[in-house]
């Protein structure tokens, strides 16, 4: 080992967490009593955004900017099929922390600042979002939590000796960052487009370990902060009129609807 | 109970999304601060001042409050929060991006993207891009909480707050702005337009994107959007997107072209006032929401509709 920097840039460990959730193309029903969404017998998959944060890790492994990838799930059981699918990607391991609880971002993050307590990797790259809750949290959480520094919503990724430098969707356009690592990237739409598993990749990903731990081996589940009284359908918009012509459309955008 | 309002604004001017998240605030409480961070903000600090149910504006400067960067951001806020029992962000990409932060280092639970307040401690906000509504409940004694905007109207003016200065706090020290690229233009704000014309997949370049949306929108005085096929291809900049997790917009008048309508678009135009959807595919899901559908090859049915347009102006 020569220097610090030479280390983690030949060694370097990227910590991928990824969550099951509805597949996207899945519309969500509400439950009749109100107390949730409908997950029985509907089709679940990896988020979107972690898929994306998987195959960015993947690419910088194939660049040799990456020796080991370590995807981490906090679900339930089957929550195992969502790593197993980071596994044939690319990712090298896998650990599961099995809990039936549905747990809140900040306790995801807690969980996920022992697991890079224990893991040690340079870089956490994970999804802005995950698709079910949209909140939106759990990145910057965990780099509060560990005081390190943050890139949400990445378009661009690239890394040089210890720094990483980030293009960043926002608002008004592009944001260009450098963080110094230990870093929590999150992944946007843009930043890469996911691989499908090939076949020899799903067979070999059945050999490489999954790791099934309980919370408690993490500090444990903290609980609860939010209560969800209700959960109830959005108000429906309900179809219009089909208008025949150009003129027929602007007639009625000023007659009828008066917003021209 | 004092409540915090972080400002939306980009060093020069205040955005309405701070009005907008102030309406929110004055749900939660009548004691509503607003904090003004960035660089060089006198003026905007000023605008502030002037919402109607503003007590105070703090005001903190640094160049990487300047920037926006999370870390400062963050560092600035959580003392603050000493005296506040709650603070409303608005949920742009500078909010979204800081306010867990400070949720974790106060060890509470954020509560993102709210479009309602029930009561001090209960909140709705949408889940599965907009498919649900869920009502949630906190705990926690300080609450930190995203706004979106579009659910709030804009607090009025004819305030008179104080204006002070509060501590900048640490900066970032683990970060550095390296660069920005802003998309510049003359037309109104995305998420603050009254009007909105978005183009989809349909459109097949950036040419055409431009020649088609771009005069269409000029002529109704209307901000650009897009789909995410359409940014995905290079037709539009990222920042038009609009969508689950794009932009959210809530215009008088939404126009559709050439946009099949998937649910995550839908998540950021369904609340608008009147959507229009011109779609040659009349089993095209965004005419399920629009109010008025035009079957119609939009190469055709544009130029017609900027001819009509010009026929009722005259
Ligand atoms: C996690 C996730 C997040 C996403 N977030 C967003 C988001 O924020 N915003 C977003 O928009 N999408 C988002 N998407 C993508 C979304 O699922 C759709 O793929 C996308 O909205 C489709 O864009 P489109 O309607 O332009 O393209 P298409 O679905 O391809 O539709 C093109 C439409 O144009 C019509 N058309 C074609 N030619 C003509 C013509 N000559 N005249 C008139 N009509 C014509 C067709 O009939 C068709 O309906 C997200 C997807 C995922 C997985
Ligand atoms: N239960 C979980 N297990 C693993 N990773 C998660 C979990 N929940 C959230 N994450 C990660 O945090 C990101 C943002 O999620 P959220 O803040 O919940 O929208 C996701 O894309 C995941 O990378």
């Amino acid at each position: 080992m020569a220097t610090a920097s030479a280390w983690k840039v030949n060694h370097m460990k990227i910590l991928v967490p990824v969550k099951r959730v509805l597949d996207y193309n899945v519309k969500a029903r509400v439950k009749s009593d109100q107390s949730g969404v409908d997950l029985a017998n509907v089709k679940m998959a990896m988020n979107p955004f972690c898929e994306i944060a998987v195959e960015e890790a993947v690419r910088l492994k194939e660049k040799g900017l990456a020796e080991d990838i370590v995807a981490v799930s906090v679900g339930p059981a089957p929550a195992q099929e969502t790593i197993r699918t980071a596994l044939a990607m690319g990712a090298d391991r896998g650990l599961l922390i099995q809990t039936d609880a549905d747990p809140e971002p900040l306790a995801v993050a807690k969980l996920l600042k022992a697991v890079v307590e224990a893991e040690q990797p340079s870089l956490v790259i994970m999804g802005k979002q995950a698709i079910d809750g949209d909140n939106n949290a759990v990145g910057q959480m965990l780099a509060a939590l560990l005081d390190w520094p943050q890139a949400t919503f990445a378009s661009k990724v690239e890394l040089s000796g210890d720094v990483v430098r980030v293009t960043r969707e926002v608002d008004g356009g592009l944001q260009t960052l450098e963080l110094d690592m230990p870093a929590v990237v999150t992944a946007d739409l843009r930043l890469n487009e996911p691989r499908y598993a090939s076949l020899p990749n799903i067979m070999k990903a059945k050999k490489k370990v999954i790791d099934v731990k309980s919370p408690d081996d993490f500090g444990g589940l903290a609980a609860p902060h939010l209560t969800v009284k209700r959960v109830t359908e959005p108000p429906k918009r309900t179809a219009g009129m089909k208008v025949e012509t150009a003129a027929d459309l602007v007639s009625k955008l000023k007659t009828e609807a008066g917003v021209i | 109970m004092p409540v915090l309002v972080f400002a939306d604004h980009d060093n020069r001017s205040l955005k309405d999304n701070t009005q907008k998240t102030v309406t929110a605030a004055l749900a939660l409480s009548g004691e509503v601060d607003v904090l003004v961070a960035g660089k060089g903000v006198t003026a905007v600090a000023a605008e502030a001042a002037k919402i109607a149910g503003v007590r105070k504006v703090l005001t903190a400067e640094s160049d990487a409050l300047g920037h926006q960067i999370a870390e400062a951001l963050a560092a600035c806020v959580i003392p603050l929060m000493a005296s506040y029992d709650a603070v409303l962000v608005p949920a742009t990409s500078v909010g979204k991006n800081f306010a867990p932060r400070v949720a974790a280092a106060l060890d509470v639970a954020p509560i993102s993207e709210i479009i309602e307040v029930v009561d001090p401690s209960t909140f709705v906000r949408p889940i599965y891009a907009g498919n649900a509504l869920e009502t949630v409940a906190s705990v926690d004694a300080k609450k930190v909480i995203t706004v979106r905007p579009t659910a709030f109207k804009a607090a009025a003016e004819g305030g008179a707050a104080t204006i002070e200065a509060a501590p900048a706090g640490v900066g970032a020290p683990k970060t550095r702005f390296v660069a920005e690229e802003l998309v510049k233009s003359d037309r109104p704000e995305l998420a603050a337009a009254k009007i909105v014309v978005s183009g989809g997949r349909a459109m097949g370049s950036a040419e055409e994107f431009q020649k088609v949306i771009e005069p269409l929108a000029d002529k109704l005085g209307a901000a650009v959007g897009a789909s995410r096929a359409a940014v995905d291809a290079g037709y539009a900049p990222n920042d038009y997107q609009v969508g689950q997790t794009g932009k959210v917009v809530a215009p008088q008048l939404y126009v559709a072209v050439g946009i099949s309508g998937a649910i995550q678009h839908l998540a950021g135009m369904k609340d608008s006032k009147v959507i229009v959807a011109i779609n040659k595919d009349a089993d095209a899901p965004i005419f399920q929401v629009a109010d008025y559908g035009l079957v119609a090859d939009y190469k055709t049915a544009v130029p017609e509709l900027m001819a009509a347009l010009d026929t009722v102006k005259a």
